[in-house]
């Protein structure tokens, strides 16, 4: 398998952004290293999006410096392959830069394998459930030579057994085929056993107020004392820890 | 489950039975003279009289014939404008309007002006029809292109989708199933609109044999003209239907 990508990395340096008067991201600096999985998480509306837009290159940083270097890929929230296109043809899209018809195909039936859905090559999504669907868009965006992968929530509309499955796959997914991973996130569970490191986030205007390494080997499961720990962090963190006191 | 299909085949003609048969009471009782109401086996004599001169299967193709020029210069003009300017914001601010306007006037009040413009024969036809037809596709098509979802342009450009491959690839396919709808809709009015432009203007099609029975007091002839075009637009309907079961649009009519 080629899959080789050595150079992928995000710097961002000192970046302000706001809308309007409304100010969302203060002074923000970020270094996400070669296959890292870092996962963002913060309170509603404080800029998570907008931090991915700005990664991806879709908006420009009103001030600050943003650095990427590798081909970006993003998996959204939903509905983010094509409807007109069988499962094989959407994942097809994310091998479109190989030119050698052979090798296309053969990279195509290897990532059928790798997210088990031979048997759904020439299904189209409305065939499919929301698992299945977010499979086929992780083998797209790991399709080919992509580097980076920017993921907005891509679990949030799935139900929980289903999530719990989806990050039980890009565990083993990103395990075979290593990527610098940018994860947004509200799932704290979701946080925990997927991150290398936990950034979160202040509410708006949004800054890095903890970041939270959890060196434990994944995959991990939710009984992990470094998840159950790496939790009770964030929790304290954004101000959800019932210990503390709200109900006394 | 057979049980439902069989009704849903068997019922269609039961009723079909039953008017005819309501038909055949109202002219056998004489509720209007026979020269304004004929009977059923009168319009089957004429249906014979009118194929065996030959003048029934010329007129079919006289029709078709208009309609399907009218109609496919209308989508081959009217498609790809409805695409370009739900593209593009301020085109259709300047255009929409008088797209609207054109759409909400019936293509009869052009028959003056078609045959001072295009005499008689095909043209004036072929005419009212593409303008009976154009503006319903070409806003239909703008309307859907506008209301894309954002994201399929977001994944576009995330893996590089530019220009004419954009069009071909994403822009159209996401449109398609509100396209082929539109087709539908604006064929159905081409053939109420082809019956109504060949009574001026023309010397031949299903519109001027109506016309010609009208002349000739042979209402007989007119049911019999009528019942060939009513079976016509339901049978063409059909044809275009089966663009709806092409698997690249399903998802259009599933969700």
């Amino acid at each position: 398998m080629k899959d080789k990508h050595s150079h992928s990395r995000l710097i961002v340096e000192k970046v302000s952004h706001g809308f309007g008067a409304v100010s969302v991201l203060a002074d923000l600096n970020l270094v996400v290293r070669l296959d890292e999985v870092v996962v963002l998480v913060g309170p509603s509306g404080c800029g998570k999006t907008t931090l991915l837009n700005l990664l991806s290159g879709h908006i420009e940083p009103a001030s600050g410096s943003i650095q990427r270097e590798g081909i970006i890929r993003s998996v959204y929230q939903q509905d983010g392959l094509f409807p007109w296109l069988t499962v094989s043809e959407n994942i097809s899209i994310g091998l479109r830069s190989i030119a050698d018809m052979k090798q296309r195909k053969h990279e195509l039936l290897e990532l059928l394998q790798l997210i088990h859905m031979e048997d759904f090559a020439n299904h189209y999504p409305h065939q499919l459930s929301g698992g299945m669907r977010q499979r086929v868009e992780l083998a797209r965006v790991l399709a080919g030579d992509s580097d980076i992968l920017l993921m907005d929530e891509p679990f949030s509309a799935l139900d929980y057994q289903a999530r719990h499955r989806m990050r039980r796959e890009l565990n083993r997914l990103l395990e075979k085929r290593p990527r610098t991973v940018v994860f947004v996130t509200h799932d704290i569970e979701e946080a925990a056993q997927l991150a290398d490191r936990v950034l979160v986030l202040s509410k708006r205007p949004a800054t890095i107020c903890r970041e939270l390494k959890i060196s434990a080997r994944r995959p991990r499961d939710l009984t992990d004392p470094a998840v159950i720990e790496a939790m009770a962090e964030i929790l304290k963190e954004l101000g959800l820890n019932t210990s503390d006191g709200i109900d006394t | 489950m057979v049980k439902a299909n069989v009704l849903r085949f068997t019922l269609p003609i039961v009723v079909v039975i039953g008017v005819v048969f309501l038909w055949y009471f109202v002219s056998y009782i004489n509720l209007f003279p026979a020269y304004a109401l004929p009977s059923p086996l009168d319009v089957l004599k004429s249906f014979r009289e009118e194929l065996m001169a030959g003048r029934l299967v010329n007129d079919i193709i006289a029709s078709l014939w208009r309609v399907a020029v009218g109609y496919v210069i209308a989508a081959v003009l009217g498609i790809p404008i409805g695409l370009w300017l739900g593209q593009h914001l301020i085109a259709r601010q300047a255009f929409v309007p008088m797209l609207n306007f054109f759409r909400f006037l019936s293509p009869l009040a052009w028959i003056p002006f078609a045959i001072l413009w295009f005499h008689i024969g095909d043209k004036p036809a072929i005419f009212l029809i593409f303008m009976a037809t154009f503006f319903p596709l070409a806003l239909a098509t703008l309307v859907a292109v506008a209301s894309i979802p954002s994201i399929y342009f977001r994944v576009a450009q995330d893996y590089h989708y530019k220009g004419i491959e954009l069009l071909t690839k994403v822009t159209f396919p996401a449109v398609l199933p509100q396209v082929i709808t539109a087709l539908r809709v604006s064929y159905g009015i081409a053939w109420v609109v082809i019956v109504a432009a060949e009574m001026v203007g023309c010397q031949d099609g299903l519109g001027y044999g109506i016309w010609e029975a009208r002349n000739g007091l042979r209402l007989d002839s007119a049911v019999c003209y009528m019942i060939v075009i009513g079976v016509l637009g339901m049978g063409i309907d059909r044809l275009l239907a089966q663009l709806t079961i092409l698997p690249g649009v399903r998802w259009g009519y599933e969700r």
